[in-house]
């Protein structure tokens, strides 16, 4: 049996989508900035999916920006804001959890001279709008803060900050890229002015992202050249990407309520599943309010990278933020955030389902993981003399 | 990633558990790096390594570099043991990625580790019965 439970890595491109963006990958290739009459059918494929991502965020369609992905969406928002409003302040506040994307991009400004507040969390991945607020400063032009952990699955107070920064005037970017169709989002209500898209997320193709900023807000472009997205991201669109970018988040936007409900009985299956099958284990992220697809648990005494390699044989696809997946010699920086001993999160695991996931599927890794687990410990010199496994 | 023989010491590990009656045991390593191995051998009169056991808490490279080194010394001389180098083991296993030669290291290391505890304890029986002779 082969079961995808990496979801948050990147998810299967829907049929539909691909049905929806076949059209501009054959017959409709003219460039969407040309004036006849080809240009013109790729521009209205172009636009029309500008509307559906508006429409599935509560944004209006002139205020989307189709970029290449998160990552670059991220690096646009903060350095676009950071560079364009450098005269109100040159302080930024972000939490010690984002992204790469996210924090690698403060970390460049900071070269640059600008100073980055890194709040720190609590040990379910949370931070509160009290820290934000604590930290604030009257040269404070940014707050970027994640929607929810792409590890843990943590959902943070997105509402709650953004109402803080809108009340100080302060601009309020935040990394969506997990949560876009897995859970409601709406810009104008939650005082978001600045939101990363990533298509790939939610059954779309890769390569292609969005970035909601508010209307009247103006970002120093990152990558320059032709006058594309109103001057804002240079480059000939991407118009079979982009017409992906609608369709699956038409699609994902449309179901999202019914496989919300569906997802997360799944991801609380296997949680509990996995709490009764394997002793010393421990949830990671907040217990409740995380995101519908996410399950991270640290397994006890046996490593990353084996528990991987191990259902992989079997046919699963995880995650791990054990030092041997990321390419460095530290574990993942979020789980070490979250306060978690190195020793610990050497030997996290990352479930991430989709609204594809099937119940058969939870079963399948509820038993492989139950005897990858045993079979890792059996090996391990760290198991304590007369523990029960 | 991995070679085929790679994976094959990491599904079907070699000599994978202690030994009970070992007379040499080392440990290397350390959980927060990700890594622990424990050698474990058995010795006998004639400085032949009889039996030998590991336990491994680390990724795939750490539990395959382990199986390896067991096989590699099973049967040999305490003295030939070690001899054995981090880069015989790699060989053995036909490649490690770049990021992961750490493992046969500490492969290396933890053979080492199980020889020396094994010539301490021996020392240490030949001097309490000196001890034991000279009390009596």
């Amino acid at each position: 049996m082969k079961v995808y439970m990496d979801n948050a890595a990147t998810t299967k491109l829907s049929p539909d989508v691909l049905n929806a963006m076949m059209p501009y990958l054959t017959d409709i290739y003219g460039n969407a900035s040309s004036v006849h009459a080809f240009g013109r059918e790729a521009r209205e494929g172009v636009e029309h999916a500008r509307n559906q991502v508006a429409a599935a965020i509560n944004a209006s369609p002139d205020e989307i920006f189709f970029t290449a992905g998160g990552t670059e969406s991220d690096n646009m928002a903060i350095k676009g804001v950071a560079h364009k409003y450098a005269k109100k302040g040159k302080h930024i506040i972000t939490t010690a959890i984002e992204h790469h994307a996210v924090l690698h991009t403060c970390e460049a400004l900071e070269k640059e001279g600008y100073e980055v507040t890194y709040l720190p969390v609590d040990e379910d991945g949370l931070i509160s709008v009290e820290q934000v607020r604590a930290a604030m400063r009257d040269d404070t032009l940014l707050v970027t803060v994640m929607f929810a952990n792409n590890e843990v699955g943590t959902i943070e107070p997105i509402a709650e900050i953004g109402a803080l920064c809108r009340e100080r005037n302060v601009l309020f970017h935040t990394d969506a890229v997990q949560a876009v169709c897995h859970i409601p989002i709406d810009v104008r209500a939650m005082n978001i002015d600045l939101m990363s898209i990533s298509a790939h997320k939610f059954h779309g193709p890769k390569g292609i992202g969005a970035l909601y900023c508010r209307k009247g807000i103006v970002l120093e472009p990152v990558i320059v050249g032709g006058a594309q997205e109103r001057k804002r991201r240079a480059g000939t669109e991407n118009v079979a990407g982009i017409v992906g970018l609608g369709a699956a988040i038409e699609r994902a936007h449309k179901n999202m309520s019914a496989d919300m409900a569906r997802v997360s009985a799944l991801r609380d299956k296997l949680i509990s599943g996995i709490l009764k099958n394997i002793p010393h284990v421990k949830l990671n992220g907040h217990p409740t309010q995380r995101l519908p697809q996410n399950v991270n648990f640290s397994i006890r005494y046996i490593e990353g990278e084996s528990i991987l390699l191990m259902l992989d044989i079997n046919g699963i696809a995880a995650s791990s933020g054990s030092a041997c997946t990321s390419g460095s010699l530290d574990p993942s920086h979020v789980l070490l955030a979250m306060g978690i001993p190195h020793e610990i999160a050497h030997g996290s695991l990352r479930l991430t389902l989709s609204d594809m996931t099937t119940d058969e599927e939870v079963d399948y890794v509820l038993e492989t993981l139950t005897k990858t687990v045993k079979r890792l410990r059996d090996m391990s010199p760290l198991v304590p003399a007369g523990t029960v496994y | 990633m991995y070679t085929e023989k790679v994976m094959d010491h990491f599904t079907h590990p070699r000599n994978m558990g202690e030994v009970k009656d070992a007379n040499g045991v080392g440990t290397v390593g350390n959980a927060k790096c990700g890594d622990i191995m424990q050698m474990f051998i058995k010795v006998n009169d004639d400085g032949i390594i009889e039996d030998v056991g590991f336990k491994t808490f680390g990724c795939g490279a750490a539990i395959a570099t382990s199986s390896m080194a067991t096989e590699l010394i099973k049967g040999k001389s305490v003295d030939d043991a070690l001899k054995l180098t981090n880069s015989a083991v790699v060989e053995a296993l036909e490649g490690l990625p770049p990021v992961k030669l750490h493992c046969s290291v500490l492969a290396e290391e933890a053979v080492k580790a199980a020889v020396d505890n094994y010539k301490e304890n021996m020392k240490k029986e030949a001097e309490s019965k000196a001890d034991n002779s000279v009390s009596a």
